[in-house]
């Protein structure tokens, strides 16, 4: 995809699998990027809510993942890579109030079904492909 | 938008300050630098939190406020004592004493801010009743207000809109007075004993106030003392007060339990108060019904323009408001409804910056290069070269205001290669002869 301007900027977060005790880093220093980057900030707070959504998913229900931020003159990409295991169900997955996390995430207070439905409400455009045994890919674009 | 230009409390005494770096690496803002010896604050992100007030080992950090002598500008003078006043004095038996110690010291009138407390509590309980921006955020403490305004812009239709209560103070004692002794508004002064210079910076940030000056509590403390053995006048007993509740504003979370809502959170110290407002920004808290941020620990009573020890002052305002309790429920006080008239007299509007650019793809390849400097630091954050962290060295360096060479690690690097070289060169001339 060629982008207007060649100016981009990309940051990486890994996310551990199970790791919540740092789970939201990764939405905060993006948060902050676009800030400094002088974003409009109701798209920043729409990034952020989307990012910290796929951030929190990796570690419930991934064998560990990554979060692509890139920002491009007239939009900002998002995409929320996996390892596995993938979605049995994608239109199940993205219904709300649905969810697969265990007991004891739901007991940490996350795992209320919300999280895909969310992370599509507030992007732009939003796609998900998910193969079992291999992984998911959520991309997700804000127009600027 | 062009900010108007904002007046800010705290500066430097630049004799007194010897280019440490505690302030750098307290303040929430990273808004301090250490140049030439010297720390400089970036005003543009300043909130007057004190926080480098309350740190500086040389005291070179000073908030400017008024002084006493100040009030005599005004032909009608009215003091407003914050809750956090009381909380100064042990063994205070009655906020009657520190109120005829301020007549004493040549007010003509007390408005306790303690009482405008109660009615912004009345008001905003009501405010919470049907809510659609859940959580309401308070507007009591003005480095909060500021700290969202720059940080969290998109959380101010959260804030409640309502005055804080010195300027819900200000005004009504002016009213109240003005009709009481036949004397126009203007010839009042009206003044704001305070616990932090945020206070002071917000009565002047360019919008209305009625507060015509600000007092620090430790400069008012002593002369104070001497006041308060005397009798309490007539008049002053037989006053509207303040009820407990309004008092115990003063204490961390004093705000927030005044409420009696349950789902209502409090959060003091400003990099805390950062946290959550991340939480709230994220989405993670709009269940809740109230959230109230202090900049200070412990609430306004650990402002950095007190006199006593934060820990000590909760502990004698704890001791008045039993007393306050007990003689409450022998001589109950009308509660407070809600308002209509103390609405802020503008929105609160978004304070720019800390963009790099206003150029979008300007500030993109800035930031890229930010990111492949920073990774070229030792990344130890240790503040040598007057920034408080590597990364906002990079920043510094790309928005020329600063050189790589500040990195003291870079320029270590350097002199080793240049040392080098001379050896290099030493040897080279050796062998030619």
């Amino acid at each position: 995809m060629t982008e207007r301007g060649s100016a981009t900027f990309e940051e990486i977060h890994s996310v551990e699998k199970g790791n919540f005790a740092t789970a939201g880093q990764g939405a905060a220093a993006f948060k902050n990027m676009l800030k400094k980057l002088g974003v409009n900030s109701s798209v920043v707070r729409r990034v952020a809510i989307a990012s910290y959504e796929a951030e929190i998913n990796l570690a419930i229900h991934s064998d560990g993942g990554k979060l692509v931020l890139s920002v491009y003159p007239g939009k900002i990409r998002l995409v929320s890579e996996d390892i596995g295991p993938g979605i049995a169900d994608i239109e199940l997955a993205m219904q709300e109030g649905y969810s697969t996390a265990t007991e004891e995430v739901r007991m940490l207070g996350f795992g209320a079904g919300m999280g895909m439905p969310n992370m599509k409400r507030c992007s732009d455009s939003f796609d998900l492909k998910s193969a079992l045994g291999k992984g998911t890919t959520i991309t997700m674009e804000f127009n600027l | 938008m062009p900010n108007k230009k904002i007046y800010h409390s705290v500066k430097l005494q630049h004799d007194k300050c010897v280019g440490c770096t505690t302030c750098l690496k307290n303040c929430p803002m990273e808004c301090i630098r250490v140049r030439n010896g010297k720390a400089r604050i970036i005003y543009e992100l300043c909130i007057d939190c004190g926080l480098c007030v309350k740190n500086c080992p040389y005291q070179a950090k000073v908030a400017q406020t008024d002084s006493i002598t100040d009030i005599f500008r005004f032909e009608h003078k009215i003091a407003l004592p914050a809750p956090s006043l009381y909380g100064q004095f042990r063994n205070l038996q009655s906020a009657d004493n520190v109120i005829s110690a301020l007549l004493n010291l040549g007010f003509d009138d007390v408005f306790e801010v303690a009482r405008a407390a109660d009615m912004v509590s009345a008001t905003v309980r009501e405010m919470i009743k049907d809510n659609p921006n859940k959580p309401l955020i308070s507007s009591a403490c003005p480095a909060v207000v500021s700290l969202i305004r720059i940080r969290f812009p998109e959380l101010l239709p959260h804030v409640a809109d309502v005055l804080s209560p010195k300027e819900v103070a200000a005004r009504m004692a002016k009213e109240e007075y003005s009709k009481a002794h036949g004397v126009p508004m203007e010839k009042i002064g009206a003044f704001f004993i305070t616990p932090c210079p945020a206070k002071m910076a917000s009565i002047h940030a360019g919008r209305e106030s009625h507060v015509d000056g600000v007092i620090a509590i430790r400069d008012i403390y002593g002369l104070l003392t001497s006041q308060m053995k005397q009798e309490v006048p007539e008049n002053v007993k037989n006053r509207k007060r303040a009820s407990w509740r309004g008092v115990n504003w003063a204490s961390f979370g004093g705000e927030g339990s005044a409420l009696g809502y349950s789902n209502v959170l409090s959060v003091d110290g400003i990099h805390n108060v950062i946290c959550v407002l991340e939480e709230i920004e994220n989405g993670r808290l709009d269940d809740l019904d109230f959230f109230e941020g202090s900049s200070c620990e412990g609430g306004c009573l650990g402002g950095s323009l007190v006199f006593e020890n934060t820990y000590v002052a909760k502990n004698n305002l704890r001791k008045l408001i039993e007393r306050m309790r007990s003689y409450e429920s022998e001589h109950p006080i009308e509660s407070e409804q809600p308002r209509d008239d103390i609405h802020l007299y503008a929105p609160y509007e978004p304070r720019e910056g800390i963009k790099l650019s206003d150029n979008i793809s300007e500030a993109i390849e800035k930031m890229e290069r930010i990111k492949t400097l920073t990774k070229t630091f030792p990344g130890l954050d240790c503040g040598s070269c007057g920034c408080p962290t590597c990364r906002s060295l990079a920043e510094d360096i790309v928005q020329g205001r600063a050189s790589e060479l500040d990195c003291i690690f870079k320029l270590k690097e350097r002199i080793e290669k240049l040392a080098k070289q001379m050896v290099d060169l030493t040897n080279l001339q050796g062998n030619q002869n």
